[in-house]
């Protein structure tokens, strides 16, 4: 069912290659941040359909964003960043509090306070590394592309977890076993697209056939950058990167880590193949060195 | 949110690249794996696996005594590393899920199944040699846990260096190496402990080859890791490799200069070479999970390209 026949690199069919004789069309998101507002529609809508348990309700000091990050029970994670930006001709400004009066005489390095939101979810990668791991079959990819967890099946081995580059999947603590998003696998089944899309009201959050978001997103940066938002990337979007791209991908206008993201995150299983070949020799050099202290110390009993 | 470090060796001088967080918070999850659980069972399955093969040699080279207790210590390693995974499961009532699938790109579902073929194994061979009875079945037995010990030692290596967490990923091609010498250096310190002097020749001459085997691997190990290396030097998990390195080192002169000819430099060499051992799989066990909670290192080596 999980057998694929390439650890990495390009890989236009995911779900056929995962066993899928007839898949649909693969589906994804494309995330356009510089249009999100940060009013956490998203989170609320995905933990309202999925009914994910409430997971701490702290003030954490991080701007706006008191859900932090991706996790067992925060599958969509809106992200905020205060930053000085030090051109003021960068986007257009957001007016904040005291924007004005530090227009004209302001220091050099102090530009304008910008806002950066993003609401971040699993990548359902094209070669997902918490799949391609996954000892009970758990995750599996759908028809769709996804990667989804069968919570029936899952064993709580916690695998899975540092296996993700992106920090996404995890275990709940107190039942043990691993969630993420499954991109509404229900809905998809009955023809609806998933919460958090419907629920965005900006289209931040844009659901469909993987292909015509890559096209979308590509005309998209293009008009940013004749805007003069040279900043606006991409990121997930390339079938050649380290994952085989993401069935989830993002504009930001900012380094990826800036929003807690890897710059170039790999699929760990690319180097297993490496792995096993080192694990083999390992092996023999284990038995070879102490049948090589057997042999220097001879047959004979009581040599000394 | 930026921090601009040093970088160490002839590079000293230059200034590390500029890294950005967000809120300083890390990239990836850290496994929640216990380390008493995880670490302990990599050290078990070392000393199970590799102490296999040192009864099946020290029944060939004429050394009853050895063997028989190397099959026992290996049964006692391999129940209580099997005992630990499933302590660590969250649901360890779906243990035998581990089974349902066979999957070569899950360094987890084949370490099961080489358990399941190794660990009744390795009983096999321990009962009949603590009984006398079935010696042929024993003998089978204890061939085919000699053939899997190895695999079971080094397998680990690639349990952990498949995730990606810098620490271990980062060295995934040196890893298999450090496990299988520290899992000698163990089996070894075990047959020093077990076997009559005049028995432990072939063990004080693994404990000197396998201290030699780990320094060797744990140097290219750190070379590789860049600047991710800090984390195998600092904090808890830098007292652990060294005090691992202290340990095995003492242990290994102690058993290889003294312990041929007295037993309780054999054995206290032995506890050392054991506890060195404990030492490097929690010392590395921590070292990895310390890569992961600080997001400078996944960001920075990405960043440089590896
Ligand atoms: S982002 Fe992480 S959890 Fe999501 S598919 Fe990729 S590896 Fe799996
Ligand atoms: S925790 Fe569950 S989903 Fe994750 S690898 Fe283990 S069995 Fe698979």
């Amino acid at each position: 069912m999980t057998d694929r026949n390439l650890l990495s690199g390009p890989e236009p069919e995911p779900a056929r290659d995962a066993g899928h004789p007839e898949p649909s069309e693969r589906v994804g998101f494309f995330t356009d941040t510089s249009v999100c507002i940060g009013c956490k529609a998203c989170e609320v809508a995905c933990k309202e359909w999925n009914a994910i348990p409430e997971d701490g309700m702290a003030l954490s000091g991080m701007s706006y964003d008191n859900t932090q990050g991706l996790g067992a029970s925060t599958w969509r994670h809106v992200a905020f960043i205060e930053q000085r930006v030090p051109a003021p001709e960068g986007r257009t400004e957001l007016p904040l509090a005291n924007s004005a009066a530090q227009a004209a005489d302001a220091a050099p390095d102090q530009g304008d306070l910008r806002w950066l939101m993003s609401s971040d979810v699993c990548k359902h990668c094209t070669h997902a590394a918490c799949l391609d791991v996954c000892p009970t079959g758990s995750l599996f990819r759908t028809e769709f592309g996804t990667v989804v967890v069968q919570e029936d099946i899952c064993n709580g081995c916690g695998y899975c977890v540092p296996a993700c580059p992106y920090g996404v999947i995890e275990q709940r603590p107190d039942d043990g076993r691993a969630f993420k998003c499954t991109l509404c696998y229900d809905r998809l089944g009955a023809g609806q697209e998933p919460a958090c899309a419907k629920a965005c009201p900006t289209e931040s959050i844009q659901f469909g056939p993987l292909d015509e978001l890559r096209e979308r997103a590509a005309l998209r940066v293009d008009q940013l950058h004749e805007q003069g938002v040279e900043e606006a990337r991409l990121y997930g979007h390339d079938p050649a990167d380290g994952v085989g791209g993401d069935g989830a991908f993002f504009l930001l206008l900012d380094r990826p880590e800036v929003y807690g993201l890897p710059p170039d995150p790999v699929v760990t299983t690319r180097d297993l193949p490496a792995m096993w070949k080192h694990a083999g020799t390992a092996a023999l050099s284990l038995a070879g060195g102490i049948a090589l202290a057997f042999a220097l110390a001879g047959r004979t009993k009581g040599a000394r | 949110m930026t921090r601009t470090r040093k970088r160490r060796g002839e590079q000293l001088m230059v200034p590390r690249a500029e890294f950005t967080s967000y809120y300083g918070r890390p990239v990836i999850h850290a496994p929640s794996w216990a380390a008493r659980d995880i670490a302990g069972y990599f050290f078990l399955g070392g000393l199970a696996g590799a102490g296999s093969v040192f009864a099946a040699g020290a029944q060939l080279g004429g050394r009853p005594r050895t063997a028989t207790a190397m099959k026992v210590s290996s049964l006692a390693a391999v129940s209580l590393s099997a005992a630990a995974l499933v302590h660590d499961l969250g649901r360890p009532g779906r243990f035998v899920n581990m089974l349902r699938v066979f999957k070569p790109t899950s360094p987890m579902s084949m370490g099961s199944w080489l358990l399941s073929g190794y660990g009744p194994a390795a009983g096999a061979a321990a009962v009949s040699a603590v009984t006398g009875r079935l010696p042929r079945t024993g003998a089978a037995a204890t061939t085919a846990a000699a053939l899997l010990g190895p695999a079971i030692a080094a397998y680990t290596a690639v349990l952990a260096a498949d995730t990606a967490v810098p620490a271990w990923h980062g060295a995934h091609r040196e890893l298999p190496y450090l496990f299988t010498a520290s899992a000698t250096a163990a089996a070894s310190g075990m047959a020093l402990i077990v076997a009559p002097t005049r028995e432990n020749t072939p063990a004080r001459l693994a404990a000197v080859l396998a201290t030699a085997g780990e320094s060797v691997a744990t140097e290219a190990a750190e070379r590789r890791l860049g600047m991710v290396a800090e984390t195998w030097r600092e904090g808890r998990a830098g007292t652990l490799l060294r005090s691992a390195r202290a340990l095995t080192l003492a242990g290994a002169a102690t058993a290889a200069l003294a312990g041929g000819r007295s037993r309780p430099a054999a054995v206290l060499g032995g506890l050392a070479l054991l506890g060195g051992s404990v030492c490097t799989r929690f010392g590395v066990f921590a070292a990895g999970i310390a890569s992961a909670q600080d997001p400078q290192y996944t960001v920075v080596p990405q960043r440089e390209g590896e």
